[in-house]
């Protein structure tokens, strides 16, 4: 699971308000390398909630990443490396999604992220 | 892989094949595109083949995702996999350009493909190609149109389906079915 698919999951479960970010805790993960494609990333930056991605970021333990960040960022080199490569070369394989609102778990197992909800969540 | 998951992963990828997505629209190179009810990956895998930047494939089952990521690594291609029912699905934003699906024909739950394009005419944001049973073609429209607010809504082309005896609940060995395939704009 990379982490522009982090950006995009919420808690989906009936009732919570505060579902967004799911706290990421990575057991296992690795680096694939991808070509980096400027006019996407310009592209997606406005849609990204970035304190979002910094953190899943930090998880992973990659801290490059700025705290905060605008567009004007997106004209140096620098940062697009950084930004591409946080977004789309990180892969979780192993851990879990956190709900910040409940504290549910959301497993990843195989890198594939397990949101099938309970009867009771529905 | 099971023969029977084959089977339906070679028939689907022979009789749709998306190349007008991307050559007449440009609705898959460098998009985030998303596979509603994805199976055995195909439609995913295919939009990863014709250069997708990012693609998320979503299925209810664990065992067909289980068989897609297996699929995708074969190509060695990175596709994002989640276990989800499609009618829970907690997604933020307008990240994703293009939903491809090739969903349930609503044959054992009545209306499940219309879920799904109520669904991913709220996800994407430019672009939803569906594939859903020409008998319903009207149906299909009107939903899109008057029900979802879709700005648009057309048949691109139809196809025939042979339908090999997939599931135990597949009574003939083998089914044709006429399907449109849709391209609407939401």
């Amino acid at each position: 699971m990379r982490l522009l698919t982090h950006n995009m999951l919420s808690c989906n479960i009936k009732g919570v308000s505060n579902g967004f970010p799911l706290r990421l805790e990575a057991e296992k993960w690795v680096e694939k390398e991808v070509e980096l494609n400027a006019d996407f990333l310009r592209g997606i930056f406005p849609k990204i909630e970035w304190k979002a991605l910094a953190g899943a970021a930090r998880a992973l333990g990659y801290n490059e990443l700025p705290d905060e960040a605008d567009a004007s960022m997106l004209d140096a080199d620098d940062f697009l490396r950084r930004f591409h490569h946080a977004l789309l070369e990180l892969h979780v394989e192993e851990g879990a999604l956190v709900c910040p609102e409940t504290g549910r778990r959301f497993p990843i197992n195989k890198g594939i992220p397990n949101m099938l909800l309970h009867e009771d969540e529905v | 892989m099971k023969l029977k998951q084959v089977e339906g992963l070679l028939g689907t990828l022979q009789q749709f094949s998306n190349p007008k997505a991307e050559s007449t629209f440009g609705d898959i190179s460098g998009k985030v595109v998303a596979d509603f009810g994805c199976g055995c990956g195909t439609l995913g895998i295919a939009s990863a083949l014709l250069g997708a930047e990012h693609v998320i494939s979503i299925d209810i089952d664990s065992q067909a995702l289980e068989i897609a990521s297996e699929n995708a690594a074969d190509l060695e291609l990175d596709i994002d996999f989640i276990c989800c029912d499609i009618k829970n699905l907690g997604w933020r934003g307008q990240l994703v350009n293009t939903v491809v699906m090739n969903p349930p024909f609503g044959t054992r739950k009545k209306g499940s493909d219309m879920g799904f394009l109520t669904i991913a005419l709220k996800v994407a944001s430019e672009a939803v190609y569906s594939l859903h049973k020409t008998t319903t073609r009207d149906h299909v429209k009107r939903t899109a149109l008057r029900d979802c607010n879709a700005k648009s809504a057309e048949v691109l082309c139809e196809l025939k389906f042979d339908v090999p005896q997939l599931y135990k609940f597949h009574k003939k060995k083998e089914v044709d079915i006429a399907v449109d395939l849709w391209r609407f704009v939401p």
